[in-house]
């Protein structure tokens, strides 16, 4: 019923504005066009200068409220690379977008019509638009090396000592894999994933039997962490904002990001204020209806928090596979994976 | 630019319609005289040929498109406005897809995926490109019709039966494709993956190609116009900057809309015929699938080879259009003619070698990416010019405020807005924070969906006498456009703010992430700035009805006192546009305020002393 109401409120809103106009229409004819025409030009030119002054007192008291929000500290070391580029290149914008809108609306308002201005006959200006092609030229040719210089360091190989940790995405959450007490992550294959083996660890491998699956991601703080990001069934996108990481997970690729934390999960609650503070994982590509709930959760530590915690892990073939059905189930499918290899050379042998 | 005069009138040229060959003056062969040759209802208004028909066509489909997406839009605003609240005429209206008055994440999907598609290639391409392109081409170049009037109705009943398809989706029983307007393989690739990756997403794939289909025999048909019927003295270099617009617009959909029937009809195999050209490796709902060796990225390449293009084929009309609005009301000749057309070929140019910048996060080679990048910031570069430009031409003006000038000077403050935070998000570095955040929603809102739509409105308001000789009323044109520009900015301006919190995209509710659910009355605000904005356009959608049919008659041929050629035709032109002779073009379009004559009309033969450019 309310619903009703408001739809013919608006209704008769629209019909009031509507036979208000058609009004100021014969009011027009009465008055005379070219002296109505005049007026509105005048009208519309303060309007012009209006929308101008209200905007930029709009703009900067938005960007003030605003600020609080806003992820304007990264978390990690090539965050704030990111973030002092977004610096330069704000400076750089936000110059020309103030001086184009205060031209652009001053014009509009400084040179309405009127029956004594005649327009200036002034169709080129070489000289001119030189050096508006020059300038841009030149601030962007700036803008790319700083962007590049950067982006050839965040995309470059990993510092050796990085600590790696394997992230799968599926329809909707994520399934996280670090390598156990020996340091490397065992093999994975695509025909080992069943229900209980999420990502298809090869426990024929002997790396594979401590390699561990916790539900929360542990980094440690000033140490680079290295992310084997992989998908198993859409595409996904590891985004987490406090450390500017942003990486798709695709299906049949495995891609890579590291990135170095400096902010623990505890200091960023002091400095937030907030004791419930966690650093979260989100989805970042459309990967279905329950896109918007495949969260993460990373937890930054201090090495001993985080030796204490790896300590404490059960590896994943202990809790989850052994002597269960799933290890038949691995089992027989790895003879037949083996069969159809054999089978393979024999045919290469023919 | 050659100023060689060519002139189609030598050639007899073929119209489709016998009764509209042209001979070696340009005069009509009289079988039956345009006036009254025997127009029936259907030939007249449905199956018509005459391109000013096929415009208006193509603009209230157009139009029937946007309040369609519009509507979307401000429902699935609804549900970010005001997360789990109840609103029970929902299920009123849309039944199993709001139970209990919540509109459903499946719902959701939906309208962000249709909303998309509509409004980029429904209304932004098909109506805005065919209404134009339709109207202007024929009128401003001083041809009878395009080169194929026959090709031009398919054009456009090609382009009715896509939305046929399309709004058909709607109703099927897992309803509308769900995947996001990009259409991403493995999720749309995968009948499984989504309720609307069956169905909905081949209804979709069907769509998409006979749309794909009308856009192309268009964009043919503008091609040959404009290259072979121009009249009589109208060389390329005196071309109003529409038309170099929508010739280079057609040119760009030409050359990229086939890569992306290519990839839909990969797509199409992979769905249907079991082939693995985007998929591999995929273990969904509790089994493997048989799929194997194919590349997820392929597609992305694929799409955005047309994708990036596209939207330059959405902004490149409504630069015509704003250019020679500017110019007519300003009272000025458009400053730096030749800039502004070599800026919209660098653009172009430049419009097909950016197209990886929407896959910096991809994985893609860190290599591949820079070359990219530098190409996309390129981009900025003619795109400044421009800007300048524009401002230039109003600077010194004597401007009278129409609506579609009002429309114009809103673009190009729109299009600063947006193409700036185009900066941020080329530079693949800052890309890494700001990519499928709410950021790029507000930098593409306003800088292709805003901005055309601005151009766009611009357009009708100053076309519109010519189209139904007939005027539009002024004062709700102008609350029009205050309402529209003042909630356009306070819907997305914000959302960069929701961006630098790393708020991504398309989230049916925050309500599970600590780090995105504190923007509730910021969305609730942005809500009620949309609902704000579709109703002022609902007011459009009644000024442009009414005036059609109960408006103040135009008495003069030419209301804005503008130099182009369509203003030359008779208030109410008859298909074959003039009665006699096809005018002869003398001098370029902006002749304003030179040499004490406020305007200059192309055909009038040059003083002496006086030289033909500019």
């Amino acid at each position: 019923m309310t619903t009703v109401l408001v739809v013919l409120a608006v209704v008769m809103f629209a019909l009031v504005i509507f036979q208000l106009a058609k009004t100021t229409e014969f009011v027009a004819i009465l008055r005379g066009e070219d002296k109505t025409r005049l007026e509105s030009d005048r009208i519309n030119s303060r309007l012009m200068m209006a929308f101008l002054i209200a905007g930029m007192a709009a703009l900067f008291w938005s960007v003030v409220y605003f600020k609080k929000y806003m992820i304007l500290e990264s978390a990690s070391v090539h965050g704030e690379w990111i973030d002092s580029m977004f610096n330069v290149t704000l400076l750089f914008t936000g110059i020309v977008f103030i001086l184009t809108q205060i031209a652009l609306f001053y014009f509009a308002w400084r040179y309405k019509h009127t029956k004594e201005r005649k327009a200036l006959y002034y169709p080129e200006n070489n000289k001119l638009e030189m050096w508006w092609t020059v300038i841009p030229a030149i601030v962007l040719t700036t803008l790319v090396v700083i962007g590049l210089y950067r982006w050839f360091q965040i995309t470059g190989p990993e510092p050796k000592d990085s600590n790696v940790v394997e992230i799968t995405g599926k329809q909707f959450n994520w399934m996280l894999r670090y390598p156990g007490k020996d340091g490397k992550l065992g093999e994975n294959r695509f025909e080992y994933i069943t229900e209980g083996n999420g990502v298809g660890i090869d426990f024929n491998d002997p790396r594979s039997m401590d390699d561990f699956m916790p539900s929360e991601m542990h980094i440690v703080v000033n140490k680079p962490v290295l992310l084997r990001i992989k998908a198993r069934d859409v595409i996904h996108d590891v985004g987490i904002p406090y450390f500017r990481v942003k990486m798709d997970a695709v299906p049949g690729l495995t891609t890579r990001f590291w990135f170095i934390p400096t902010i623990t999960t505890e200091e960023m609650r002091k400095k937030t204020g907030n004791p419930d503070f966690v650093y979260e994982i989100a989805c970042d590509q459309l990967c279905g209806t329950g896109h918007f709930g495949m969260k993460g959760i990373v937890v930054v530590e201090t090495q001993d928090e985080y030796n204490k915690w790896a300590a404490s892990q059960k590896s994943f073939y202990e809790l989850g596979i052994k002597g269960t059905a799933e290890e038949t189930k691995f089992a027989d499918i790895s003879k037949q994976l083996k069969n159809a290899e054999a089978a393979k050379a024999n045919m290469k042998h023919e | 630019m050659s100023d060689q005069v060519i002139n189609p009138a030598i050639r007899p040229v073929f119209t489709g319609d016998p009764t509209h060959q042209q001979d070696s003056t340009g005069e009509i062969h009289d079988h039956g005289h345009h006036e009254h040759h025997k127009d029936n209802f259907i030939t007249k208004y449905i199956f018509s040929q005459d391109h000013k028909m096929i415009a208006k066509q193509f603009l209230v489909t157009g139009m029937f498109w946007a309040l369609v997406g519009g509507m979307l839009s401000v429902i699935f605003r609804v549900q970010l406005g005001y997360p789990n609240q109840a609103f029970p005429i929902l299920e009123t209206i849309f039944g199993k897809w709001a139970p209990g008055g919540i509109i459903s994440p499946d719902f959701y999907y939906m309208l962000i995926t249709m909303h998309g598609t509509i409004l980029v290639f429904f209304v932004l391409t098909a109506g805005l490109s065919g209404t134009f392109a339709n109207l202007l081409i024929p009128l401003q170049i001083g041809a009878r019709d395009m080169a194929s009037p026959f090709l031009n109705m398919l054009s456009y009943w090609f382009f009715f039966l896509a939305g046929v398809v399309m709004l058909t989706s709607f109703f099927l029983p897992d309803g509308a494709s769900d995947v996001g307007w990009t259409a991403y393989p493995p999720l749309s690739g995968v009948r499984e993956a989504s309720p609307g990756s069956g169905a909905g997403m081949d209804f979709w794939l069907i769509g998409m190609t006979l749309f794909i289909f009308s856009s192309l025999l268009g964009g043919l048909n503008y091609i040959t116009t404009v290259l072979n019927l121009r009249t009589k003295g109208m060389s390329m270099s005196k071309m109003p900057l529409t038309i170099w617009a929508l010739l280079i617009t057609a040119v760009l959909g030409l050359l990229s809309f086939p890569v992306l029937l290519g990839a839909a009809i990969l797509l199409i195999f992979d769905r249907t015929i079991g082939t693995s050209f985007y998929l591999d490796n995929i273990f969904i709902n509790g089994h493997a699938l048989a799929n194997d060796g194919g590349n997820a990225i392929l597609y992305q390449h694929l799409f955005w080879f047309l994708g990036h293009p596209e939207v330059y084929i959405i902004i490149l009309p409504a630069f015509g259009l704003v250019s020679e609005v500017l110019a007519t009301n300003a009272r000025k000749p458009i400053f730096g003619y030749r800039a502004m057309i070599l800026s919209l070929l660098a653009i172009a140019i430049i419009a097909f070698v950016v197209w990886a910048h929407h896959m910096f996060v991809t994985g893609l080679n860190p290599f591949v990416a820079s070359v990219f990048v530098f190409l996309t910031l390129l981009v900025a570069v003619p795109s400044a010019i421009k800007v300048f430009n524009w401002i230039a031409t109003v600077w010194q003006g004597n401007i009278k405020f129409t609506p579609a000038m009002l429309f114009a000077i809103g673009f190009v403050s729109m299009f600063i807005s947006g193409g700036l935070t185009g900066i941020f998000l080329g530079n693949s570095a800052l890309d890494i924070e700001l990519h499928d955040t709410y950021f790029v929603i507000a930098h593409f809102h306003i800088v292709m969906g805003v901005s055309a739509f601005f151009g766009m409105f611009a357009g009708v308001y100053h076309w519109f006498p010519k189209m139904y000789s007939k005027m539009m009323n002024n004062t709700l044109g102008y609350i029009h456009f205050w309402i529209t520009i003042v909630g356009a900015y306070l819907i997305f301006w914000p959302m960069h703010y929701m961006g630098l919190a790393g708020v991504p995209r398309r989230y049916y509710s925050f309500d599970a992430f600590q780090s995105f659910n504190m923007f509730g009355s910021l969305n609730e605000f942005i809500t009620l700035a949309a609902m704000l904005v579709f109703f002022a356009q609902i007011l459009f959608l009644i000024n442009f009805f009414y005036s059609i049919f109960y408006g103040r008659k135009l008495t003069t041929a030419n209301p804005w006192q503008s130099n182009t050629l369509e203003w030359t035709t008779p208030i109410k032109a008859g298909h074959g546009n003039w009665p006699g002779d096809l005018p002869t073009v003398y001098r370029w379009p902006y002749d304003y305020s030179k040499n004490g004559d406020e305007y200059i009309p192309q055909t009038t033969p040059l003083r002496e002393g006086e030289t033909g450019g500019h």
